[in-house]
């Protein structure tokens, strides 16, 4: 049986741990490891009166939103100039497409070092022309920092697609619109844009699963959560609170939330398929 | 086309110079960083050229490692993240394919449900499950060990996924030829489609190579004894709040050196690279 070894290993390491996070999720530990109750929802209901789940909760979104509309709007941009018949635009591209292989967490070790607020260059000219940025005790600008690395590492994966669907778009319909005299710009709007729809919706999707889940190790580089949860996300915070062992109960509800959530976004996708199908 | 296009074309390199210029600029500060030594540094003193002090601060790095916090020296990180990100990659790819493979030329009963459990897989990164996933492995006795860092990595259905559409392009003449050939099932696996699949292979083990060697969290719980730590771990174990104790010529070093292997890999396979990862979204 060659589905053996991957049944296996999807058994052991995903199906029984997520069971166990659903089970535990209904359960409540005293400080001590001792007993442990069955508490039906409560660890929901503590946690959904907790403001602090709220802040990381509003923290994702927000983080989402903006890591989406700048990553998207910077990449797209530099596709479109990249898709011209230029010299050299396959050298551009690979100088485009390399932060793709940077680890979120040395992105964010990088971005750290040139905005610390101590020793950082960046920080130091911000400081020069009058800035007070410190981004360990200011939660925006900490937030700001956290977006800014997000963008930078999420660029090149958007510009990758965004590339690959530019070249799709029918050369002859664009030549068309010029010769009815369509300048560059409503060219775009009008014709490209539109046959770009699937590819942005695509991207979309998948930038709000990069900032819910692979931006973790920015986080935990730049900010560690703080300056008081300023910066704490969702997934943030199910490893925070699970970290010391003190609220097992409490993280393993948050994570059955996320998956919730992970389960909706990837049923829109699905949706979204079906509907690129009826094109 | 019927315009004048040299105002578009300039305007085309000023965006893309400029583009290339902010993506490359945290990477020639850290290469700068690296290159001087801890009291330019601290002072925030840091220029924008290269010092004098890039062969003491590698050797240093890779061999010795830094005074305080973790003191392996990176090279043996640098070890572990391989060993990881190679488990990752050809683990991944061996039991994929496999299962694909039977997935698409089998008959069985319960092939779809064997086919859907894998699949729901995709929707939910490691970092959801993280502590059951801990405690399972810790269970078992795998911290602290290559197998624990790697294998429950590779519960995943990308590549599975990727396989079997690519199988599905396979013509059904092949089989059938192959049949008439007098080849069983094995033989038609390693001779056709092994042979066929060698730049879908490839392209996956490009993605998930960097997928392996920039893991974080995972290792960040897996790992309690310095010398198992990768060298993602041990950045940020470099890295200690209080300013002045963290070495960050040394870190910066490091970061240098976490960020060779991946980027040399997408550099330079470019293409297998684009392939994997636009088809893998397919």
């Amino acid at each position: 049986m060659l589905l053996l070894p991957q049944l296996f290993i999807t058994l052991v390491f995903f199906y029984w741990p997520a069971s166990q996070a659903v089970w535990q999720s209904f359960l409540l530990q005293d400080a001590f490891g001792t007993s442990t109750d069955f508490v039906w929802f409560e660890n929901y209901q503590v946690l959904l009166s907790k403001p602090e789940y709220y802040k990381a909760l509003m923290n994702t979104v927000l983080f989402s939103v903006f890591v989406g509309f700048f990553s998207l709007s910077i990449a797209l941009l530099l596709a479109v100039m990249a898709d011209r018949q230029i010299r050299g635009s396959q050298v551009y591209t690979t100088l485009l497409i390399w932060p793709y292989a940077v680890a979120p967490a040395i992105a964010g070790v990088l971005w750290m070092f040139m905005f610390n607020p101590s020793l950082g260059m960046v920080a130091r000219g911000l400081h020069s022309i009058g800035y007070d940025w410190n981004p360990l005790l200011n939660g925006n600008q900490a937030m700001a920092l956290v977006i800014m690395a997000a963008v930078w590492k999420q660029i090149s994966y958007n510009f990758l697609f965004f590339l690959a669907g530019l070249q799709s778009v029918p050369k002859s319909v664009i030549e068309a619109a010029t010769i009815d005299g369509a300048r560059p710009w409503r060219r775009f709007w009008t014709i490209v844009f539109p046959l770009l729809s699937p590819t942005t919706f695509f991207l979309l999707v998948v930038n709000v699963v990069y900032v819910f889940f692979d931006t973790f190790g920015i986080i935990d580089t730049v900010t560690g959560g703080g300056p008081s949860g300023a910066t704490e996300t969702l997934v943030y915070k199910v490893y925070a609170d699970g970290k010391g062992g003190s609220d097992l109960g409490g993280s393993a509800a948050q994570s059955v939330i996320l998956l919730v959530m992970v389960i909706a976004l990837t049923a829109i996708q699905f949706r979204y398929i079906e509907r690129k199908v009826n094109y | 086309m019927v315009e004048d296009r040299r105002f578009g074309d300039f305007l085309a390199y000023v965006i893309l110079t400029l583009g290339v210029l902010i993506v490359a600029f945290p990477l020639y500060i850290t290469f700068v960083a690296s290159t001087w030594d801890a009291s330019t540094i601290i002072n925030g003193q840091l220029p924008l050229y290269p010092g004098p002090y890039l062969l003491e601060n590698y050797h240093r790095t890779l061999f010795v490692g830094t005074s305080s916090s973790t003191r392996e020296p990176v090279f043996n990180m640098m070890f572990n993240s391989l060993v990881m990100a190679l488990a990752i990659a050809f683990g991944k790819i061996f039991i994929c394919i496999l299962s694909a493979y039977a997935v698409v030329y089998y008959r069985f009963p319960l092939r779809m449900t064997a086919f859907w459990l894998i699949f729901v897989t995709l929707m939910l990164p490691v970092e959801v499950r993280i502590f059951p996933t801990f405690k399972v492995v810790a269970d078992l006795g795998f911290l602290d060990t290559y197998h624990g860092l790697a294998v429950p990595l590779i519960a995943s259905a990308t590549g599975t996924l990727l396989f079997r559409q690519f199988f599905m392009t396979i013509p059904d003449e092949l089989l059938e030829a192959s049949k008439i050939d007098g080849a069983g099932a094995f033989r038609f696996f390693k001779d056709t489609v092994l042979p066929l699949s060698l730049t879908t292979i490839a392209a996956l083990f490009v993605i998930q190579f960097i997928y392996g060697w920039n893991q974080y969290l995972w290792p960040l719980l897996i790992t309690t004894k310095d010398s198992m730590q990768t060298i993602v771990i041990g950045i940020k174990k470099m890295i200690v709040t209080a300013d002045a104790l963290t070495e960050w010529q040394l870190a910066m070093t490091t970061a240098m050196l976490a960020m060779l292997p991946p980027v040399a890999v997408v550099v330079l396979m470019q293409r297998l690279f684009v392939k994997g990862l636009v088809d893998q979204e397919k």
